[in-house]
């Protein structure tokens, strides 16, 4: 993980995928796939050798250099030392123990096994984002069954396995369990298709499992009580994290798992979990790092008398909270009780509770420490204020809407912009959703926030002009590319012309994942994108007058990308089957979302392409067309 | 009824009973314009476009689990219904979920426009007093205030009118003149 630290040192805690997603470089393996150059390693060393060139020489050499790649870690190092020659590609590969697939359809699990025989850790990226708010039609793909029955016999001493967007079954998890006897880490982010039995498989046989990370992955409530499948005697769990999980949990069986588990450090509650529940496992466990509450209110029937507990001292002798999560269900009087910790939080993600103004300025002043902070928008431009006016040292900052919706006031506007700007200037990440918006707030973030890496900002209505002077948000988005000198990653909307394009093709010379929504006049829009932005790696576009001219003006630049999206777009089936014919190592995908794939000849639905050795998959359903 | 309702912008005197800081509006839901009645024509804001798939990007189990809060919310911050008061210049709203019962409501409604209600009496009505507080009830009918179970009234009434004197005298309120 450590080069994530190296960009990121303010390691993501809520949602561990942020960290990941970070890639400085494309990955490998990849196309074009480059040929180890043809001189072979022997000549170096005969001219070392000197004299009497032997076997021998060959071999130490080979030796001295599995020690010396060893300590690199680096994705990037790695690559380009297996590029040197065909000696170094070969011990690189077998000295490299993590392997990052960012795409799991641009390559094959054998392929990668051949490669890298000796692997303790693997992530694997599937659905691409968009993905997320139903774009894409169910069953797509990305399964992990292909690569855990590869793995399974390739890798049996494997530890760690990290999936995002992928679709398990109960039956992959078992034959993890089963094959990865020394397994330990297991996060799965946004992923689906399997239930508790699977998770019973786990926790029941990998004996040393020291993390089960299910951020944001919904996982089907067949009955089976997984958290009393655990073991008896103490466990090495560090992390568990279930805090999306909608099932009922066995308490009894939860809260022995966390007395018989000495090690643990961050422990995230499903909204199951009542206040009263929470307060018997926090006595229990008071060195905690991370905790993610249930509940944060209305107390159960069967909890003790509300009078009885007292909150504030049970979190006051958790001593070493950094980071605090859940508030489910949050009933504001309650919250004082969390006042004491405030002052050592480090992050603080209050996205799933309602609290108002007031009850929030309460609780903001005392973090004065905090980093990272995700609120509802709930907490109004004031709330941002007090957030500006206390949290200098912020890095990250989510604001989410409680309305997602067009057409509602919303509670939040260039107001709380500006004031975070001015308050927080080191900040570096910052996602925003709001109904309204100037481009005056956008360029003062953009002069006060240097460090800005990442700048998404979500105008809620389509087409909204700023709201002051009515003009377009170009000169805003324009700021940023060209004031906030390490922006890797931007998410644009409101009312945009080709303009704007042309200032992220223009300015954003590190921009390595853009989002386009309902944006742009014509084809120049995205040709200035893909002919200007060189470390461009994830090119996510919908609903935005794109056609196949814009979509031609990209293939010198495909093969370096990641994948691109572009869904209710104006491409034709024409011009993606040139696409497809230019580039042959691209997986060009067409999708429909009409049921009866009638594909009209003119309008492609969506277009997913990327990257692949693999050629066309061949777990595509119906309404994907593989060209 | 009231021509000047619908020049009033009465939404920005509208009580809100929800937490500090929650004042953004909800969208016209079916309970509102019900309130309203067809004849008002409370003026909405521009008709909502349609929703479109996955706009804003928000996810799936994000919008589901705060809609669930929202509906928790929403259901906890009640039912609001006018409340007129013959001779009064402006009406008021208020939150019958807030109260628990008959007694309750009477004392926030005399203390709201400042008169006595009387004793209420299933036989002769509101004794004792000017006014008779009265509501309009699904079917359009002028009811008395006290006459139903609590749960029936919040369930029926649409809003609520504080009749005075003579016209009081038909609801029983046995109005010594």
């Amino acid at each position: 993980m450590s080069e994530n630290d190296r960009h990121h040192p303010q390691q993501n805690h809520f949602c561990p995928a942020e960290t990941m997603s970070e890639d400085e470089d494309p990955c490998r393996p990849s196309p074009p796939p480059p040929p180890p150059p043809p001189e072979p390693v022997s000549k170096k060393t005969r001219n070392c050798a000197a004299v009497h060139p032997s076997p021998h020489s060959d071999r130490v050499l080979e030796i001295v250099l599995e020690h010396v790649l060893q300590f690199l870690t680096v994705r990037r190092d790695r690559n380009a030392a297996s590029l040197v020659c065909k000696s170094w590609y070969r011990t690189e590969a077998l000295t490299r123990s993590d392997v990052f697939i960012g795409n799991c359809y641009s390559v094959s699990p054998a392929r990668v096994t051949t490669r890298f025989p000796r692997v303790r850790s693997v992530v694997i990226k599937g659905r691409p984002r968009f993905a997320d708010f139903n774009l894409m039609p169910q069953n797509w793909g990305a399964h992990f069954g292909p690569w855990v029955a590869t793995m399974g016999k390739a890798y049996p001493l494997l530890e760690r396995v990290y999936l995002k967007r992928m679709s398990l079954t109960d039956r992959d998890l078992c034959l993890l369990a089963d094959s990865f006897t020394k397994f330990k880490d297991l996060v799965l982010v946004c992923c689906e298709g399997f239930g508790t039995s699977g998770l019973a498989a786990v926790a029941s046989k990998c004996r040393q499992l020291r993390v089960l990370d299910l951020s944001d992955t919904e996982v089907l409530y067949d009955g089976v009580d997984w958290i009393s499948c655990f073991p008896e005697g103490e466990t090495c769990l560090e992390s568990l994290i279930f805090d999306c999980v909608e099932c009922p949990i066995n308490f009894e069986a939860l809260e022995s798992l966390v007395v018989r588990s000495p090690a643990l450090k961050k422990l995230r509650l499903n909204r199951e979990v009542s206040i009263g529940q929470l307060y018997r496992l926090v006595v229990r466990a008071p060195s905690l790092t991370h905790l993610g509450t249930g509940a944060f209110g209305h107390p159960e029937p069967q909890d003790p008398n509300d009078q009885e507990m007292d909150y504030g001292s049970a979190f006051s002798a958790c001593k070493s909270l950094v980071c605090l999560s859940g508030f489910r269900e949050v009933m504001p009087e309650y919250l004082p009780a969390i006042h004491s910790i405030c002052t050592n939080l480090m992050s603080l993600n209050l996205s799933y509770a309602n609290i108002g103004v007031e009850q929030f300025k309460l609780l903001i002043q005392h973090c004065c420490r905090l980093q990272v902070l995700w609120v509802l928008d709930s907490v109004c431009d004031e709330g941002l204020q007090a957030v500006a006016a206390t949290c200098r040292d912020l890095r990250e900052l989510r604001v989410f809407p409680l309305n997602a919706q067009e057409d509602v006031e919303g509670p939040v506007s260039e107001v709380g912009l500006q004031a975070i700007s001015e308050g927080c200037p080191k900040l570096e990440s910052i996602l925003y959703f709001c109904q309204r918006m100037t481009n005056a707030a956008v360029v003062a973030m953009s002069n006060n926030c240097p460090d800005l890496v990442v700048f998404r900002l979500c105008i809620m209505g389509r087409h909204q002009p700023d709201h002051i002077t009515g003009a377009p948000m170009d000169e805003g988005f324009g700021a940023i590319v060209m004031n906030c000198k390490k922006l890797t990653r931007l998410a644009i909307s409101g009312l945009l012309t080709d303009r704007a394009f042309a200032y992220i093709g223009r300015y954003g010379k590190l921009v390595r994942t853009l989002s386009v929504a309902f944006a742009g006049d014509s084809d120049t829009g995205l040709k200035y994108v893909l002919e200007g932005c060189p470390k461009l790696q994830k090119l996510e576009i919908r609903d935005s007058p794109f056609g196949d001219a814009a979509l031609l003006s990209g293939l010198h630049h495909y093969y370096n990308m990641r994948f691109l999206w572009m869904s209710t777009c104006q491409l034709s089936q024409r011009g993606c089957e040139e696409v497809a014919r230019a580039l042959p190592r691209l997986a060009v995908e067409l999708l429909s979302y009409e049921e009866n794939e009638e594909m009209d000849n003119e309008t492609v639905d969506v277009l997913y392409m990327y990257r692949s050795l693999q050629g066309p998959r061949d777990d595509a359903p119906q309404f994907v067309r593989i060209l | 009824m009231r021509s000047f309702e619908n020049d009033l912008n009465l939404e920005a005197t509208e009580l809100r009973l929800g937490l500090p800081g929650s004042s953004h509006k909800r969208p016209l839901s079916d309970h509102e314009a019900r309130q309203d009645g067809g004849e008002e024509g409370r003026k909405t804001a521009s008709s909502p476009k349609a929703q479109i798939v996955g706009w804003p990007p928000v996810r799936s189990y994000r919008k589901n689990s705060l809609q669930h809060k929202k509906a928790d919310h929403e259901a906890a911050s009640g039912i609001y219904v006018k409340v007129s008061m013959d001779g009064a210049p402006y009406l008021r709203k208020i939150d019958l979920k807030v109260y628990k019962g008959y007694p309750e409501l009477l004392r926030a409604l005399e203390n709201m426009f400042k008169f006595t209600a009387g004793e209420y009496s299933e036989r002769e009505g509101y004794k004792g007093s000017d006014y008779a507080p009265a509501y309009e009830d699904k079917d359009g009918d002028l009811m008395l205030v006290g006459d139903v179970p609590w749960e029936m009234f919040i369930a029926s009434c649409m809003k609520l009118r504080i009749m005075k004197g003579s016209e009081a005298i038909g609801l029983g309120c046995g109005l010594q003149m």
